[in-house]
């Protein structure tokens, strides 16, 4: 029987750290994939808080989390608002489109 | 039983944050046309938080509250002062213009006062949770101000570029926290200092790699500088004059503070990065302004330049070399603030224009104004006798005393280049022909460029001696309290 230790979540976080990652530059389709992008690095982040957490049988890491995912909502908030004002001028939100200014 | 708070060191935060949600309720009840009133009263509720740092606790040595979260020492006085210089002025700029484009909304001195807050909970952050949440108030501050003309395709495409590059430095910041945390067992900045001595782990060292990647963003240093130019393009003028000065003071500090503090015994292992990054962020700086067209574009690629002059100093590691990143700074705000109050009135027919070419012929039609835009240019390429030369004496020296040959050399040659593109301003408005006149600046951005001109040269002579050795005090308290 296989024992889920300390690793095996790190190497969870690290791969949803770096799907994240990925997610930000490869994808040429659609914002709100970015804001699901953005959210899945902070979940990675969370993740790596709360084993850490559990693994040095401390709270200051579990603390740290619940500061994470309460900026995490504002942030998802005023992402989703600039989203809207952006698609009301331009009626597009495809990521190859935001090309306004370069250079 | 947990006792309470001493509230005494974070006085002016506190001050700021109620002043901030009185102003957002007389906005609310106001309604239209408080813009004025609102501006004013923030930029009394700034100075009144200068004030109180100034006479607070924090100038005479180190004090720490909130159970370690919270430091005030005088180098953290010494930046909230920058900060709290720049957003007052930045505020008094934007009153016309935000008037004359028809975005006369009193939320956003609001938001510029909530992002001040912000900046000042970054540079008093001595922990790695408050310091998150000192730089998202500020950055989420910042990210709806870049949107702020919400009805022009460009605002709302610079603050979606704005936010999606910030929302991805934080997640970057965060990973780092969260590595450094679980290999060290702390976050608080005092206990890190005291694990992390003699060969750190790999984890803390990648943890250590994605903060610096994370304030380097903040920064915009090469290679985290791709969002500047395009930000600063198509935030509304008087948001990118906020842009330019508050935030770079605030990040560098807290970069200074971060680097010295926690990973103050682990200078070999940062001390490369920083490397890099100056001498990326004076090269992409000389060279990307070139073939700019846009003033706001060149002031962009100054600003990544003048970033990679202060990290000079910061790479020597010492503390004459943090002295003289903190005098570059205070420079560094005097010379934005008045090309900026320039950029701000520069109109045809009540038209904004932001072209380089548009300034064509300035010295005949407002001669004044031309020739305080030759100052800052002057004192930009650091031309001495302006004050920019004595800014980046302050940072190249310290380099040069640790041997850093190199980066010297990189700096002279990138300011040779920088050179160019700040002539070539001042060529275009005395040597070329009017195409089209400049409306009259407003009373107050005139006397602002005015006043920004004059420190440049001559006045700040007689600030420079108060200016070093208050940079000096505050980076002794820093350094002393390793």
């Amino acid at each position: 029987m296989l024992e889920v230790g300390l690793s095996h979540y790190l190497i969870l976080s690290a791969v949803l750290f770096t799907i994240g990652v990925f997610g930000i530059f490869l994808n040429r389709k659609n914002v709100i994939i970015i804001l699901m992008s953005v959210e899945m690095i902070l979940l990675a982040v969370n993740i790596n808080l709360v084993s850490f957490s559990v693994y040095l049988n401390d709270l200051v890491g579990q603390i740290f989390t619940m500061f994470i995912l309460t900026v995490a909502a504002a942030e998802a908030a005023i992402g989703l608002a600039i989203l809207v004002v952006y698609f009301r001028n331009r009626g597009t939100i495809a990521v190859e489109d935001i090309n306004m200014m370069k250079g | 039983m947990a006792t309470f708070p001493d509230l005494i060191p974070a006085l002016p935060e506190i001050f700021l944050a109620v002043a901030a949600m009185a102003l957002l309720l007389i906005g609310v009840f106001r309604g239209e046309g408080s813009l004025r009133l609102v501006s004013w009263l923030a930029v009394a509720s700034l100075i009144g938080a200068g004030f109180l740092a100034v006479t607070g606790v924090g100038l005479t040595g180190r004090v720490v509250t909130f159970n370690g979260l919270f430091v005030t020492d005088p180098f953290a006085v010494f930046a909230k002062l920058l900060i709290l210089t720049a957003s007052g002025l930045s505020i008094i700029l934007s009153i016309n213009y935000l008037e004359k484009e028809r975005v006369a909304r009193f939320e956003y001195p609001v938001l510029a006062v909530l992002a001040t807050l912000g900046m000042m909970g970054m540079v008093s952050a001595n922990n790695l949770i408050s310091l998150y949440i000192g730089l998202e108030l500020q950055s989420l501050a910042l990210y709806v101000l870049a949107a702020f003309k919400r009805d022009t395709a460009k605002s709302s495409e610079a603050g979606l570029k704005y936010f999606v590059l910030g929302a991805l430095s934080s997640g970057l910041l965060l990973y780092g926290s969260s590595l450094i945390y679980g290999f060290t067992g702390s976050v608080s900045f005092e206990r890190l200092a005291e694990v992390l001595t003699g060969a750190p782990s790999l984890g803390v060292i990648v943890g250590m790699v994605f903060v610096a990647a994370g304030l380097a963003f903040k920064i915009s240093a090469v290679p985290f500088h791709m969002w500047t130019p395009d930000v600063y393009e198509g935030a509304p003028t008087s948001v990118t004059s906020f842009f330019a000065v508050a935030p770079k003071v605030a990040a560098m500090t807290l970069f200074i503070r971060v680097l010295v503090g926690p990973f103050g015994d682990l200078t070999a292992q940062w001390h490369q990065v920083i490397w890099f990054c100056a001498a990326a962020s004076m090269i992409v700086g000389a060279l990307g302004a070139i073939q700019q067209k846009n003033i706001k574009r060149l002031m962009a690629y100054s600003s990544i330049g003048h970033i990679g002059y202060a990290l000079v100093g910061l790479s020597a590691g010492s503390q004459e070399g943090v002295r003289g990143v903190l005098i570059y700074l205070a420079i560094y705000l005097a010379m934005n603030v008045g090309v900026f109050a320039i950029i701000l009135s520069m109109r045809q027919n009540g038209r904004a224009v932001e072209e380089i070419a548009d300034l064509a012929g300035l010295s005949k039609t407002h001669p004044l104004l031309a020739f305080a835009m030759a100052l800052f240019m002057w004192s930009l390429a650091g031309v001495p006798p302006a004050a920019g030369f004595w800014g980046k004496w302050a940072v190249f020296l310290p380099a040069i005393q640790s041997q850093l040959y190199g980066l010297a050399i990189v700096g002279v040659v990138a300011s040779g280049i920088s050179c160019y593109y700040y002539l070539r301003v001042i060529k275009v408005m005395y040597f070329d022909d009017v195409t089209e006149q400049l409306d009259r600046p407003a009373l107050l951005t005139g006397v602002v460029a005015t006043g920004a001109a004059l420190f440049v040269f001559p006045v700040y002579i007689f600030f420079l001696a108060p200016i070093t050795s208050g940079a000096a005090a505050a980076a002794a308290s820093l350094f002393g309290a390793r």
